[in-house]
């Protein structure tokens, strides 16, 4: 059994795994965010419904975002020691600031802001809210800080072997991170949109289908009903839904908008910084012009001469790296000599490098993910982008059609920017194989400044420790998937009253003893 | 020319102090819902009183383990590759716990609640004992190599000293989440925390001692053993003023008899950080395991500013929430009904 492998699957799977709940957060905080704020400034109940609704799914999904955050903090210095001794000087400094700056701030504000209903005055209670989003996206930079100093490292002196830090400016305003940075942020946002819009368009749909909300026939307009045996199915339930849904799709398409734009800056950085992720991103053995919609042949034996490009555009590989239509983008063949040459064919013989001592260095990335882990990506944003227009076009009207395949669909299609999100970090980190620290060529990056995944590893972890700790984590994150995913669709099929009891006037026993002046308005 | 890593050294102390009392209680209030609680609503009663604060005093856990990865990445990489195991079980623990404090009350049958209860008191038994076996361990040392890797195998970990940290940590929890419970909920709980805290507390709190003497007789010195009287005055002074049902005094007392004992042990082990049993040569120290003098003063600059700021608004939350808790408080658990109409016909 080979340590490394092990322990980059249990990297791979816990990251990945961390950041299904991560954009969500991200988005779906700022979206909660701006509903109470509506709220606050219109005091219009319907917001308030929304506010909560969409609060409690915030919550189910949060803490699952907090418990396995844990985890990427430990586990740098459990299974990559000797990484953490490499770059401690430099990387621990941003995870550090993130939990001082952080994550301070989003775990007090968010427990102020959970069990402040009530206790709190509106504007405060407001306040603890956006304190605890904001802390969320600073979180997110400084992490992003951290992984692109891996990708792109700046701010350094190599000294005694190691990259010191020496300008801490430059490793904060770093371009790649800024560049991540907003990518992310526009992707999470794009999450939380697909996320209102997928449930609101249920709650409409089933609206519909319950005889509740019907079609004018001669305007096609919608005429709202309610149905008073159903908790919370008022006229104003409706609204709730509808706004949501407006909502959710225009945050998505915007999302969409910075996410394209941010994403564009990235392929320019990366064409100039990681030009090898660049080329098999590709497929590209040859150096070209022209971006591969379609490429057969045998991606998975990573020898690029075994695939061909049966679709290409051309001049769009071009325009993706630098911004016109005739820019040669160097291919696999023309980056392994140069690569070989800068940093030799070999690895360094030397017990850190364990099996790996002396073992001939395979430049090129695992062609198979970066192929398609880029065309996911676009393509699930795409996807993603184009079902929030039509469902803009669709509604425009006042409700959803009455259609159970669109409403499946609606539901399906939360999935697509989670997707495209799994699928860009998966192409980005494996895209900087076999580097664990990626050298840049380009003058911005400190020369010499890299460290081969191989020698990250911790030397006195086994295998069998890591395998053990890879099958646990496993396991409890694949039951604990289950019980979140079955809570976010117990809570969602409720509609508003499973977050507020209160509405359902004719259930609620808003107190079982009247001794005390305050019973909580939420506990546990 | 140690003057920063020696700040650092005591900055790092300061935030397993701030992690081990304001956490202290959360892990010991999340094992008391075992054999404590007698009923749901004791339950429910228990886990909101640390329901708005625990997620915030957790971070305290995360900026330990940051701060030290920032100041000693030496200290970081040694200590958390050679607690591999312990550590992945603390991951597990806290993990569970975690979702437990929030999945619990949103199910509806008593396996769904039952099961996150167990996951919570396990959870919250396990988390105190690594982090004390990992506390214990770095100031007893570990079989470290020149490169500061453990040579002594995946269990190097096991050994008595390890035992003692873990059960110190767990019983100073449960003391301290008896404490806790006495001051914030009222009622036949407070009643009863109190009486159980008033009738055990030298037990709860004699592995957590002899660990701190331990360590004085393995590196301390004069003023270490000062100390150590210090906080075994403390300690008696928490017994007594529990036993004369002064809550808050006793609270106070057990603060700062846990102030003075952590004190008393980073004072015993410094310069060192990670004492190797195998070289003393190998041994970890503040000077030679610290990050650059550069990194230290930004990161001293970053605390200087944050650290007010962190413990104003915590304090500042703990100030909302300042309120006893009774059984009657707590709201009646919801079903979440399903808005299909065909249900409801």
């Amino acid at each position: 059994m080979d340590p490394v492998l092990i322990g980059r699957w249990q990297f791979g799977i816990t990251t990945v795994y961390h950041f299904w709940m991560v954009p969500l957060t991200l988005g779906l905080g700022l979206l909660v965010a701006i509903l109470q704020t509506m709220y606050h400034r219109t005091g219009n109940e319907m917001w308030l419904r929304a506010t909560k609704f969409w609060g409690k799914l915030y919550l189910i999904n949060f803490i699952m975002g907090v418990a396995t955050g844990i985890v990427q903090e430990f586990q740098f210095g459990m299974a990559w020691s000797e990484y953490s001794r490499f770059v401690g000087d430099v990387f621990g400094a941003p995870l550090a600031m993130e939990a001082l700056i952080a994550f301070f701030l989003e775990s007090t504000f968010l427990g102020l802001w959970i069990f402040g209903w009530g206790r709190l005055n509106r504007k405060v209670h407001l306040g603890v809210l956006w304190a605890a989003v904001i802390g969320s996206w600073i979180s997110a930079y400084f992490i992003i800080v951290a992984n692109s100093w891996m990708q792109h490292p700046v701010g350094v002196e190599i000294i005694d072997g190691r990259p010191q830090m020496v300008d801490v400016g430059a490793v904060l305003m770093n371009n790649t991170a800024w560049a991540a940075y907003t990518h992310t942020l526009a992707g999470s946002v794009a999450v939380g949109g697909a996320f209102l819009l997928g449930i609101a368009w249920y709650h409409l749909w089933r609206r519909r289908v319950d005889g509740i909300d019907t079609i004018d026939e001669k305007t096609g307009k919608v005429i709202v009903g309610s149905a008073p045996e159903v908790p919370g199915r008022d006229e104003k339930d409706h609204t709730v839904w509808y706004k949501s849904l407006r909502i959710g799709a225009w945050a998505a398409v915007i999302a969409f908008v910075f996410v394209a734009i941010t994403g564009d800056i990235q392929a320019k950085l990366m064409y100039e910084q990681q030009p090898m992720k660049m080329a098999s991103a590709e497929g590209a053995c040859h150096d070209g012009h022209e971006f591969s919609v379609l490429t057969i042949g045998n991606l998975a034996s990573n020898q690029c001469d075994d695939v061909t490009p049966v679709i290409e555009i051309p001049g769009l590989l071009s325009f993706l790296a630098n911004g016109d239509f005739d820019t040669e983008v160097p291919g696999v063949n023309t980056l392994i000599p140069e690569y070989q040459e800068k940093y030799g064919t070999t690895l360094p013989e030397g017990e850190m490098y364990g099996a790996y001592s002396g073992q001939e260095v395979d430049y090129q990335p695992l062609m198979i993910v970066t192929y398609w882990g880029f065309r996911l990506m676009i393509g699930f944003g795409v996807l993603g982008a184009a079902a929030a227009v039509y469902a803009l076009i669709v509604t425009r009207k006042g409700t959803v059609p009455r259609s159970k395949f669109l409403s499946r669909l609606a539901l399906w299609g939360i999935a697509a920017p989670f997707i495209a999100n799994s699928a860009g970090w998966v192409f980005t980190e494996m895209g900087r194989q076999p580097f664990v620290v990626a050298p840049n060529p380009d003058p911005s990056g400190v020369d010499g400044v890299f460290l081969y995944t191989a020698a990250a590893i911790s030397p006195s972890v086994s295998a069998a420790e890591m395998l053990f700790s890879l099958i646990a984590l496993t396991l409890i994150y694949g039951v604990l998937m289950v019980f979140e995913l079955k809570l976010i669709m117990v809570y969602s099929r409720g509609g508003v009253v499973s977050a507020m009891p209160e509405i359902d006037r004719a259930n609620y026993k808003p107190t079982v003893d009247k001794s005390d002046d305050d019973v909580l308005s939420f506990a546990y | 020319m140690d003057l920063l890593p020696t700040i650092w050294f005591i900055l790092i102390a300061v935030l397993w102090l701030g992690y081990l009392f304001l956490e202290g209680f959360d892990l010991g209030v999340g094992m008391l819902l075992k054999g404590f609680s007698r009923d749901e609503k004791e339950r429910r009663v228990l886990l909101n009183t640390i329901g708005p604060v625990w997620d915030g005093n957790e971070v305290w856990l995360l900026t330990a383990g940051g701060a030290t990865f920032a100041a000693f990445p030496m200290w970081y990489a040694s200590l958390f590759s050679a607690l591999y195991l312990p550590l992945t079980l603390a991951l597990l623990a806290l993990i569970l716990r975690a979702v437990a404090i929030e999945y619990r009350g949103k199910g509806h049958t008593e396996a769904w609640r039952n099961g996150w209860t167990w996951c919570l008191a396990g959870g919250s038994a396990l988390a105190a004992f690594c982090v004390g076996a990992m506390l214990a361990l770095t100031t007893t040392g570990l079989p470290l190599n020149e490169n500061g890797d453990n040579i002594g195998g995946a269990f190097a970990w096991v050994n008595i000293y390890a035992i003692i940290g873990g059960l110190g940590v767990v019983g100073f929890c449960l003391l301290h989440g008896l404490l806790f419970i006495s001051l914030k909920t009222d009622g036949e709980v407070r009643f009863r925390a109190r009486a159980l805290a008033a009738k055990l507390a030298p037990v709860f709190l004699l592995p957590l001692v002899a660990w701190v003497i331990i360590v004085q007789f393995m590196h301390g010195g004069l003023i270490g053993w000062g100390l150590i009287v210090v906080a075994a005055v403390l300690a008696v002074v928490m017994w007594l003023q529990i036993r004369k049902d002064a809550e808050k005094s006793a609270f106070f007392a057990q603060a700062l008899f846990l102030a003075v004992g952590v004190t008393a042990v980073f004072l015993a082990i410094y310069p060192k950080v990670l004492p190797s049993t195998v070289d003393d040569a190998f041994s970890l120290t503040v000077s030679n395991a610290s990050s650059s003098g550069y990194t230290l003063t930004v990161m001293l600059i970053v605390a200087i500013v944050f650290v007010p700021i962190v413990l104003a608004y915590q304090i500042w939350s703990y100030s909302v929430f300042a309120k006893r808790l009774k059984t009657e408080h707590i709201p009646p658990a919801h079903q979440v009904p399903v808005a299909i109409r065909s249900h409801h016909q």
